[in-house]
């Protein structure tokens, strides 16, 4: 099952004739990740090689989604135009397929254009955004599997752990800290560090409460904005597989931007040990050290009779 | 990117906003000068930070740490009032709620004229990041610190989303008037202001304008006292003028160059410098060495695909600060494979003779390759496993911890 993305998916990319766009997709295509082509304004018709294989380029996504009948779109496009690409990316999928995911890598996207494109978005019932900002997501296969986005495919394998996360190589701790203990991933999804993004966190442990792979789930919050505070209010409420967190920043000074965009105390709000004591009020068990996941995660598998 | 009350007030009034006549000095002279230009009985003489909380600060002698004056806001009433208190201000260090034990040096003032003050209100706009839309927050107690009455009386503080689609509605401009009990004149004022202000915020891509005090003076017209203005950094590309606005000397000139160079980097008051890739796990790196007793001295992260290069310009930005007593690599090789990265450690700990110890945990792709290249080498570098090791390891070696 997995959430959201499949193993087969057919996935396209946004920006496929772009260093980084190309870059990506070759390891992508390298994973097995169905990759059937990808979009530029103005280079359709053209090819790219990947892994030496040929993939076809259109001008608009409505074209690529129409040839190819792709699932996602994974967006590789700089910060300027990427607002647009995920407008397009959603419109498009709206209207041939009523559904689509979209999973925006880009770092840098100015704030006011991504509460443009989620607005958007959200309109679009059928339609996903992961992102920007973000690793992206990887539903790993028996043999491959569906990584869309700019993790190393390798460290990953097919299993029954769900992750979800604001930090990318935080990211793939969590995903070495399960393999540590034996267990392989459902889906990981990187919901991404700017201050407005797409899916969140309640999202995705919904997806994952209802998904037969998943019986467990890691939550890798950080800094700034109230998400995982929310999120562990829905968990007390709805969650009934059980959750390994850790929050990153205990450290971080109030007032500064700690890398990503929206990792930022600011008026006192956001603060690491805040979201710690509501995530461990809502019965998640945080880790305080991101080495000792796998250990916690181990006893609550116990707990719950699955080891 | 944050800008001066003085450049903030300047967006205003070029943007038709209602702000007082004001003039910014940078010497105890240009402040006389300005006294008598702006032919104001009363004047404000305030301190140009970045930071907030100017007015309840306190000013320092630089050199030897002695008071100097209470508070970086003074009205003067005559001339000698505004050669007092400017030169009590400029050259000094402010310390603020807001800028930490260190404060800051005052290297601008700003004169602005007196007016008659019948209420202070509070004013806000900002992103709301969980709704995702801009919000308007607007309070009857202004010139509070605004924190306090958001948890002592919450209910005092309004707040409307907009909708971008839509706009700033008449209907949401009504109920702040009405929440904030105002008369038909002042709404009307205050309704011209609003949206003025509102249009500013999207059209420069603004992460945050803060009016603390906005005042309604006598004659029912609004003014906006106050500016604390920041910008979002992500837009600052198609935002010329603003970018032009900066001043780096309110900024820390180490983390100004890192970012030139593609690093984030902030720095902090530990004695471990540590270089790690993804922000997530940099900031995990720091709370790990706390944790285990050690105090870090950075964040830096130097991003996914971190080369050689960036390598060495990230350890010699760790170095340049004096307290550090040690260095922990923390990389986690996805897309960056982690025998490169042993090779930038290599070459960069030779080219700047590196005399501290350093703690090296690679994991992920090529890692064996990696941590092979290390040990091979004859420099003093120490690996770990887990991060939990390697802050364990540097803990120890600098001999801190308990």
């Amino acid at each position: 099952m997995a959430i959201w993305i499949e193993e087969d998916a057919k996935v396209l990319v946004q920006g496929i004739t772009g260093k980084q766009g190309k870059f990506h997709a070759d390891k992508m295509v390298e994973y097995g990740t169905n990759i059937v082509g990808g979009c530029t304004p103005g280079k359709g018709g053209q090819t790219v090689m990947l892994q030496g294989k040929d993939f076809s380029v259109w001008n608009t996504m409505k074209e690529a989604i129409e040839a190819t009948d792709a699932d996602a779109t994974v967006i590789y496009v700089p910060p300027p135009f990427a607002g647009g690409a995920i407008i397009e990316a959603a419109d498009a999928f709206d209207s041939i397929k009523g559904k689509g995911v979209v999973v925006c890598i880009t770092e840098g996207i100015p704030t006011l254009d991504m509460i443009k494109a989620t607005a958007f978005v959200n309109e679009k019932k059928g339609v996903r955004l992961i992102g920007p900002n973000c690793p992206g997501i990887i539903t790993p296969g028996e043999n491959g599997g569906a990584k869309i986005g700019i993790m190393p495919g390798h460290i990953h394998a097919k299993g029954r752990i769900g992750i979800v996360s604001k930090s990318g190589t935080l990211t793939y701790e969590a995903v070495a800290q399960t393999m540590s203990i034996g267990e392989g991933q459902s889906t990981c999804v990187g919901i991404g560090g700017d201050p407005v993004n797409g899916t969140g966190f309640i999202d995705c442990l919904e997806a994952f409460e209802n998904d037969p792979q998943t019986v467990a789930i890691v939550m890798i919050g950080e800094i700034g904005g109230t998400a995982e505070e929310e999120a562990a209010e829905w968990v007390s409420k709805n969650m009934t597989k059980p959750v390994v967190g850790f929050v990153a920043g205990m450290t971080a000074p109030p007032g500064k931007r700690m890398g990503h965009a929206g990792a930022i105390i600011s008026g006192g709000k956001g603060t690491a040990e805040e979201k710690v004591s509501a995530m461990e009020a809502a019965g998640i068990s945080c880790a305080n050290d991101p080495s000792e996941i796998g250990k916690i995660l181990l006893k609550s598998l116990e707990k719950a009779g699955l080891r | 990117m944050n800008i001066h009350e003085y450049q903030g007030k300047q967006l205003f009034k070029s943007n038709g906003l209602p702000v007082q006549d004001g003039i910014h000095c940078k010497s105890v002279d240009e402040a006389k000068e300005a006294y008598n230009t702006l032919n104001s009985e009363i004047v404000a003489v305030k301190s140009q930070i970045h930071a907030g909380g100017r007015g309840k600060g306190t000013l320092y002698n630089p050199k030897n740490g002695e008071k100097v004056m209470e508070g970086g806001v003074k009205i003067a009433f005559n001339l000698d009032d505004v050669e007092k208190y400017s030169s009590s201000i400029l050259g000094n260090k402010l310390v603020t709620k807001q800028t930490g034990p260190s404060g800051k040096i005052v290297n601008n003032l700003y004169i602005e004229s007196g007016c008659s003050i019948s209420h202070e209100y509070y004013l806000a706009i900002l992103v709301d990041r969980e709704l995702k839309m801009p919000l308007i927050m607007a309070s009857t107690e202004g010139g509070m610190d605004i924190e306090e009455v958001a948890e002592k009386t919450p209910e005092a503080i309004h707040k409307i989303h907009v909708d971008l689609s839509l706009g700033l509605l008449e209907s949401q401009i009504n109920t702040l008037c009405t929440n904030l009990k105002l008369n038909n004149d002042s709404s009307e004022s205050f309704s011209k202001m609003i949206k003025g202000l509102f249009s500013l915020f999207i059209e420069k891509d603004c992460a945050m304008i803060e009016i603390n005090p906005l005042v309604r003076t006598e004659d029912n017209e609004m003014i906006l006292l106050d500016a604390k203005v920041g910008f979002d950094e992500n837009a600052l590309f198609r935002h010329p003028d603003i970018l032009e606005l900066r001043d780096l000397s309110e900024e820390e000139p180490t983390e100004v160059r890192a970012n030139d160079t593609g690093l984030s980097y902030v720095k902090l008051d530990g004695n471990i410098g540590c270089l790690v890739n993804g922000a997530g796990l940099a900031m995990a790196t720091m709370d790990v060495i706390k944790l285990y007793g050690g105090e870090p001295a950075n964040f830096l992260d130097v991003g996914g695909g971190a080369n050689e290069e960036q390598v060495k310009t990230a350890f010699s930005i760790i170095l340049e600060d004096p307290a550090v007593k040690g260095i922990l690599v923390n990389i986690f090789g996805g897309i960056m494979r982690c025998d490169i990265i042993a090779r930038g450690v290599i070459s960069a700990t030779q080219a700047l003779d590196l005399d501290v110890p350093l703690v090296v945990r690679l994991v992920g792709t090529n890692f064996e390759e990696g941590r092979e290249i290390l040990s091979e080498s004859d420099l003093n570098i120490h690996t770990a496993e887990t991060l939990a090791e390697g802050a364990q390891k540097i803990v120890a070696l600098i001999g801190g911890g308990e």
